[in-house]
């Protein structure tokens, strides 16, 4: 039988994951990230760092065996705090990374597919969206928004889409002529079947690749917008911490910038490093980049 | 096509963005934001006092007149006076835009040669050691966040160590010198991650390429091929990335400034997002957008100056 002599290979997502397990450095990275979105839904769910909001100490106490990162000063845990601010980090850049790949794959494949009058405005409207800087854009919608989770979620959401968009058009454009999809329109599958069941899982490492980018860079950019006072309101974040400790430093209280900044620092680490593993992993045209 | 139609056509090619840009910041500015009188009054005005303020700012106006405002100050740069200070907003950006430049000018030069030169050794020395030790040093740099940078290094080197002046400025030069040291310093930093990494990029992008491996197999010594021929044939994305930044310039740094003290224009549009006010930050979205647009069509001419094979479309 052709069956018994033919091994079947692997599909490009499963080669990658097995990429990824067997190299040291992304496997570590893999555990990080793993780590923290675990910590987060335990935190989510109440089951770790549940008293953030409880003072159980003396007023800027300084770290000890007890309270590693010292108090705040309310006299909370640092330590603590910044558990439950993964929460607050996590959630942001996933639903942000979503805001944006919906935006931008959506524009991107009309774009791409239909092109015409459709593309024109498409590309004119991410040019418009492109030209305005992505700071003064973030700050303007922030700002018009007023401080809140929601306030961060749409201002952050909708400057980081322009990227994906661009890369999906071009890459639809390419597609849209390839004999697979010319076969799926042969037997008749509708233009929303052949975008979504056909072209969509062909292009769908971009959106991989994308949520990586887009998640850390959420979680820096959500540091300005606590600067500005337009951050999250009513739970701790690392951006809200690292603010606070403007007033904190002269004092020689330096345990709740450090923790805040530990805390980001590794989880955007281990995301820059399984970015790019994953990039080289699903992208063979970009590979040793 | 002739060069000049190209330019031509770009900058005609800017006013429906223009336009657009204009739109996205009436429709931010004029129908989501809350109402500026209501702002200005706090929760104690009197319906006349809010019909007053929005008639002084011309908001009894209909929509489309407002609009038209908006694009009217795009194409003037006359953005009329900040709801805070009464100053004329043209005039504040004058004055802010030299403390700005006086920090990024010097910081973009440093970080630009510094990287560039950091790549193109990591490249020479691709695979090796010191090539993984600074892309791993890379991408630590990259994941600090600035603001703590800033933060812990105005106070570690400012207040703690005292090497630097902490904050402060005096307009002038060689006045300004002592002010911004340290702000330049912390961005380096912050910078030169992301910086080696994207060149490193674009050389070994070029290190693999065939055209290398003839220039080796002729004899050609790895100096000759890496400044007469890879660093050449890499010139088109370094320059698109060098020319991209410099709009950027104008619009300072935000936590630097603020923190220095150093009136430039990030310190500007702060002060403006505490203040609420709206025009400034509408100018400078504006503002902001026209360098950028310009200097994209800079890029695009830069290309085809660099690399003849680039078809002008």
């Amino acid at each position: 039988m052709m069956t018994s002599t033919t091994k079947q290979s692997n599909s490009l997502f499963k080669n990658a994951i097995l990429k990824i397990l067997s190299d040291k450095i992304s496997l570590i990275a893999l555990i990080i990230v793993g780590i923290y979105f675990l910590v987060a839904l335990l935190t989510s769910v109440g089951l770790i760092a549940s008293s953030w909001n409880i003072p159980v100490t003396t007023s800027y106490a300084p770290p000890s065996a007890e309270f590693w990162f010292g108090a705040d000063i309310f006299g909370r845990s640092v330590f603590t705090r910044v558990v439950k601010a993964t929460e607050t980090a996590v959630m942001l850049g996933v639903v942000v990374a979503i805001i944006s790949i919906v935006i931008g794959t959506t524009l991107g494949m009309l774009a791409g597919y239909f092109g015409g009058w459709v593309d024109e405005l498409v590309v004119w409207f991410y040019t418009t969206f492109a030209s305005i800087p992505g700071i003064m854009m973030l700050v303007s919608i922030a700002f018009i928004l007023g401080k809140g989770t929601t306030t961060v979620f749409l201002s952050l959401g909708l400057t980081s889409w322009v990227g994906l968009c661009r890369i999906v058009r071009g890459e639809v454009m390419k597609h849209k002529d390839r004999e697979y999809v010319q076969a799926a329109n042969a037997i008749g599958a509708s233009t929303p079947r052949k975008l979504i069941k056909h072209i969509l899982p062909n292009i769908s490492h971009l959106l991989i690749i994308n949520f990586t980018q887009t998640f850390d860079s959420a979680i820096k950019a959500e540091v300005v917008l606590s600067f500005l006072g337009l951050s999250v309101v009513g739970r701790p974040s690392w951006g809200t911490m690292i603010d606070d400790a403007k007033l904190e430093l002269a004092r020689g209280v330096w345990w709740q910038l450090g923790a805040a900044t530990l805390a980001m620092f590794i989880i955007v680490l281990a995301f820059n490093v399984l970015g790019d593993a994953l990039r080289d992993a699903l992208d063979p045209k970009l590979k040793g980049k | 096509m002739n060069i000049y139609t190209y330019i031509f056509r770009r900058l005609l090619y800017m006013i429906p963005v223009l336009l657009g840009v204009c739109l996205i910041i009436f429709v931010l500015f004029n129908l989501v934001a809350p109402d500026p009188a209501l702002l200005k009054l706090g929760k104690h005005g009197t319906v006349e006092q809010i019909a007053q303020i929005n008639h002084e700012l011309g908001l009894d106006r209909p929509l489309w007149v407002q609009y038209l405002d908006t694009v009217k100050s795009a194409f003037t740069l006359d953005f009329g006076r900040s709801w805070a200070t009464q100053q004329d907003i043209l005039e504040m950006i004058k004055l802010g835009a030299l403390p700005s430049l006086s920090i990024t000018g010097p910081l973009f030069l440093i970080s630009t040669i510094l990287s560039i030169a950091l790549a193109l050794l990591v490249a020479f020395y691709r695979g090796k050691l010191i090539d993984r030790f600074v892309l791993l040093l890379s991408i630590a740099g990259m994941s600090i966040p600035s603001l703590a940078v800033v933060l812990f290094g105005q106070w570690f080197f400012g207040y703690y160590l005292s090497w630097f002046e902490i904050s402060g400025y005096e307009s002038g030069f060689p006045e300004f010198i002592p002010y911004v040291i340290l702000p330049v310093f912390l961005y380096v930093f912050v910078n030169f991650g992301a910086d080696t990494r994207f060149y490193r990029t674009v050389i070994l992008d070029e290190v693999y390429q065939d055209y290398v491996r003839t220039a080796r197999s002729k004899g050609l010594s790895e100096t000759v091929i890496m400044f007469k021929h890879v660093l050449k044939n890499s010139m088109i994305p370094i320059l698109t990335q060098i020319i991209i930044q410099i709009p950027f310039l104008i619009l300072g740094l935000l936590f630097a400034e603020t923190f220095f003290s150093i009136p430039g224009l990030g310190a500007m549009i702060v002060n403006a997002v505490n203040n609420s006010d709206f025009p400034v930050i509408k100018a400078m979205a504006i503002l902001s957008s026209i360098f950028f647009m310009l200097f994209g069509i800079l890029t695009d001419v830069a290309y085809t100056l660099v690399d003849p094979r680039m078809r002008l479309k």
